[in-house]
């Protein structure tokens, strides 16, 4: 569904209104093609079409929300989203005055088409095997268009759309040895696949050496961006919300009550105005540039939507309470010299299944996965078997972080649980004196 | 499930030509009611409607979903499945002739004994109201709430074999959960049914006793606020059935998904320890150990007469006596793999092809009561209800926490402790198994959001176990 069908769509609702009730629409759209892969070979490929469309209905300060699927015919459409809104208005009447309903009073528009250059799916598949002959490559491939767009009976008009790839994969040696790698964006350009997948073979070359087993105690570690990202992840998990923090939730909760504190160097915000997500809420709030959500290594703010802004009287400044646009600062060791500057430890590229041991002290649990190295003297000399860390990120980010790096990588969510992610984060890698394995 | 009928007829007056072909339709209906700190948030009706149309043609498999119902949208997705199947032909990992056919015919309607529609919103959410002003017992408490999920899947998938299986699955989800704070400790409880998912209708509200349960959930924050942490050394544990649940998931139901161990999933949710060669020899736990895949429990999460390819439901010991018998695999994973398997071929909706997932995964009952496994104790810790869960990508190294634990000692239960965790090995956890409860102590309970698949899918599973004894444990409590 393009911006004119859904605002004529919104229109048409709009038009179905009674009295001083006011709709809010927002509509979800996707064109996707999938293709799993696995030994290298095609193990599942398809294409989803779906439209989904939000309606929150409001009469004074009472509100009710409800969505439906869309099929794309508008006279089925019209149907469809017509039935959901005499539902929501029967149940408007049983429901009561809602004291936390926000909505942006203010009429605003927005129109944002990225332009990509993407190839045919099924020819940048048959790029990606060829290149990869012999390897043992398992993954995903998704791409095509997305969009999310916002009408408003108040005179909300915005939409927001993309086209873009996102390659996510892996390529095996053996049981858990294995590199990992991504490249997604809106330009394909088979050279960089190549060039990637060149580096992999690299990765397989060390990989192949006997596995390093490693006994649970604390080692000086190297965390490359995407086990950076995976941390990130768990404080995205009620770390920054405003809700999280009034009620005591947060497991940044002794950060903020200024107990402890990460190191001075570290300074993470949401950057909306670096993501690609929508720069506009449900409600119709515009999001700001930027927000601080922790400034050197104290607590700076939290993001706020409609709902929370309304409950603590905070504005609102994103559209939900987890980031999607995180970045966190860099440092200034340079990326060439981490081997060196670590000396001997873990050389970490990937962390997985993270979750909080101890929220009450920001302890994280989770396992090395994907590339990850045993260092001596400046030099990698074996893989590492699989091993568990538990450890507090007032720890990893504090009192035992050594550096940032001054380079950046910009990830790309490859999730795709409710359609596919607009998520990003851009992330230095991050040297510590010690992280606890322990098992 | 009448509209999902007239779809299918729409298709079959004009199936496209090919060596076979499945349609899988789906309809949801979902309904979230909640009252927080005495409000009511806003309620939300979502409905949602697709299709998937799969197609074996020309020595491939491809396949299209969409929402577009109409004869003209499932064609287009019907086109869309024809191209991928050509790709597939030319670059698919395996031969499409092995793909499952099926021509089961069966329906199956969750027996309900009181419609969603019989309580009006107001009475259910006056329900919550009294819910949730039980939970404010104290100022300690800082954040409450009592909710009330509806959830109806109708599905019917065809088949051009003559397979047509119908399946109205319903569920009703109540829950409460508060939280307790004190400078800076938080503790969180759950309870009224917030774990303890099945199918069913509003019936469920009084079999979880939402209401009866709100003041325990809240004295048990409040208590834990004050409770000493739990002791990090090795002794005995006892689980029950709230922390059964993600030990079975996580530890038995994973490692043994045929799709695993064929490497579908090795780039996300990771692969497994268990390999081919260890079914019908690998010791996997005691001899007390018995686990079944089973959708004949009734009213379990997964209960139903066929997977998501057609094939019929059937019980099937996956662990008997402590021995790896059979995998969690569908038709096409038992052709790939040349193993036996289960019929457990399952999609989150319309918008996701069917790969191998969890059904009903059941620990069976020994004998004895949870009196019973305690008193078998001389210096251990009990554990009630998972709030962290992570494990290795071959499902091997695990580590999980629970909202609740009491010391054991001589037999006997003694103090809360907060924060209590415990981490081990899978592929020797299980055969530390010294304790079984009867059948008296099994409770149905499942998991609403198992992630899994590329792309992402999150689905309902179900498990049933009683309370278990573990010997020698490592086990620790917070802090940094």
């Amino acid at each position: 569904m393009n911006a004119d069908a859904f605002f004529a769509l919104a229109d048409h609702l709009n038009a179905e209104l009674h009295g001083a009730e006011i709709l809010f629409s927002n509509l979800s759209n996707e064109s996707s093609d999938f293709v799993r892969l696995n030994r290298n070979r095609v193990r599942q490929a398809g294409h989803v079409g779906a439209t989904a469309l939000d309606l929150t209905l409001i009469e004074g300060v009472r509100q009710v929300e409800g969505g439906c699927d869309l099929s794309g015919d508008p006279t089925e459409d019209r149907s469809r989203a017509r039935r959901l809104l005499a539902r929501l208005r029967e149940r408007l009447a049983h429901v009561p005055d809602d004291p936390y309903l926000s909505y942006s009073t203010e009429a605003s528009e927005s129109d944002h088409c990225g332009d990509a250059r993407l190839p045919v799916a099924a020819e940048a598949i048959g790029e990606l095997i060829a290149s990869a002959d012999e390897m043992d490559l398992v993954g995903i491939w998704a791409s095509g268009e997305i969009a999310e767009g916002l009408a408003s009976s108040i005179g909300h008009r915005h939409w927001h759309a993309s086209t873009s790839f996102n390659l996510d994969w892996s390529c095996y040696l053996e049981a858990d040895k294995a590199v990992k790698s991504a490249y997604s964006g809106f330009d394909w350009d088979p050279a960089i696949l190549r060039g990637k997948l060149e580096t992999m073979r690299e990765g397989l070359h060390i990989m192949s050496r006997p596995a390093r087993i490693l006994e649970p105690e604390r080692y000086r570690a190297y965390l490359a961006p995407s086990a950076v990202g995976e941390l990130m992840g768990m404080l995205a998990w009620g770390g920054f919300d405003l809700k999280s923090h009034r009620t005591h939730q947060t497991p940044l909760l002794k950060m903020a009550r200024g107990e402890r504190s990460f190191d001075p160097r570290v300074g993470i915000h949401e950057e909306h105005d670096r993501g690609l997500a929508p720069r506009f809420t449900p409600e119709g709030f515009p999001t700001p540039p930027r927000v601080a959500l922790v400034e050197g290594g104290r607590f700076a703010g939290c993001l706020v939507d409609a709902r929370s802004g309304k409950e603590y009287g905070e504005p609102v400044n994103a559209a939900s309470d987890a980031p999607g646009s995180l970045g966190l600062d860099a440092g200034t060791l340079d990326v060439s010299e981490v081997l060196g500057q670590l000396d001997t430890g873990l050389w970490i590229g990937n962390l997985w299944y993270c979750n909080w041991s101890d929220p009450n002290d920001c302890r994280v649990t989770g396992m090395t996965r994907f590339g990850t190295y045993w260092v001596e003297a400046g030099e990698i000399v074996a893989p590492v078997k699989v091993m568990r860390f538990d450890d507090s990120l007032y720890h990893l980010l504090g009192d035992r972080l050594e550096e940032l790096t001054r380079e950046r990588e910009l990830l790309l969510s490859a999730e795709t649980y409710d359609g596919r992610s607009t998520d990003s984060a851009l992330l230095p890698g991050v040297l510590v004196s010690g992280i606890d394995l322990t098992l | 499930m009448d509209h999902l009928f007239d779809v299918a007829d729409l298709f079959l007056s004009t199936a496209p030509a090919c060596d076979y072909w499945t349609l899988r339709l789906v309809a949801e209906e979902h309904d979230h009611l909640e009252v927080r700190q005495g409000v009511v948030e806003p309620s939300r009706l979502t409905s949602i409607a697709g299709a998937m149309v799969t197609l074996v043609k020309d020595g491939g498999i491809g396949y299209g979903a969409t929402s577009d119902l109409s004869a003209a949208g499932l064609r287009a997705a019907a086109e869309r499945a024809a191209g991928w199947a050509q790709v597939h032909a030319r670059l698919g990992l395996f031969e499409a002739g092995i793909y499952p056919r099926s021509s089961t015919r069966a329906d199956y309607r969750t027996p309900i004994e009181e419609p969603w529609s019989t309580l009006p919103i107001g009475e259910k959410l006056d329900i919550l109201q009294t819910a949730n002003d039980a939970l404010a017992i104290d100022e300690r408490i800082v954040d409450w709430s009592a909710w009330l999920a509806r959830r109806r899947v109708a599905q019917l998938l065809i088949t051009s074999d003559g397979g047509r299986v119908s399946q109205v699955l319903d569920y009703v989800h109540p829950g409460l959960v508060a939280v307790a704070n004190e400078g800076s400790q938080t503790q969180r409880r759950h309870g009224g049914g917030s774990d303890g998912s099945q199918q069913g209708g509003l019936e469920r509200i009084v079999a979880v006793r939402l209401l009866e349960d709100a003041p325990r959930v809240a004295e048990e924050a409040l208590a834990l606020l004050d409770a000493p942490e739990c002791p990090q050394d090795t002794r005995d544990l006892v689980l029950l059935p709230s922390q059964m649940v993600l030990q079975i998931h996580e530890s038995i139901g994973h490692p043994l998904e045929l799709d695993r161990i064929l490497g579908d999933e090795r780039n996300y949710a990771g692969t497994s320890f268990v390999t081919p060669g260890m079914f019908g020899r690998y010791r996997y736990g005691s001899e007390l150990l018995n686990v079944t895949f089973d959708p004949t429990v009734p009213m379990e999460l997964v209960s139903g007469v066929a997977d998501d390819e057609g094939a019929p439901a059937a019980r099937e010991y996956l662990i008997r006596r402590g021995i790896l018998e059979r995998p969690l695999g569908g038709s096409l994973s038992q052709a790939r793999a040349g193993l036996p398997g289960t019929a457990n071929t399952r999609a989150s909706s319309w918008d996701r092809p069917p790969i191998d997932r969890m059904g009903n995964i059941n620990l069976e009952p020994g004998e004895g009561s949870l009196a019973d496994l305690i008193a078998q104790v001389e210096r251990g810790v009990l554990m009630d209800t998972n709030r962290s869960w992570s494990i290795d990508d071959s499902r091997n190294k695990f580590q999980f926490g629970c909202e609740l634990g009491r010391l054991i000692e001589d037999g006997e239960l003694k103090g809360l402790v907060r924060n209590p965790g415990y981490r081990g090995i899978s592929a020797s956890f299980w055969r530390s198994l010294d304790g079984v409860g009867g059948p008296e102590s099994l409770e149905i309970r499942g998991v609403c959001n198992c992630g899994k698949g590329e792309p992402n899918q999150s689905v309902y599973v179900g498990h049933a176990t009683p309370p278990c004894l573990f010997r020698d444990v490592a086990v620790f409590g917070g802090g940094e």
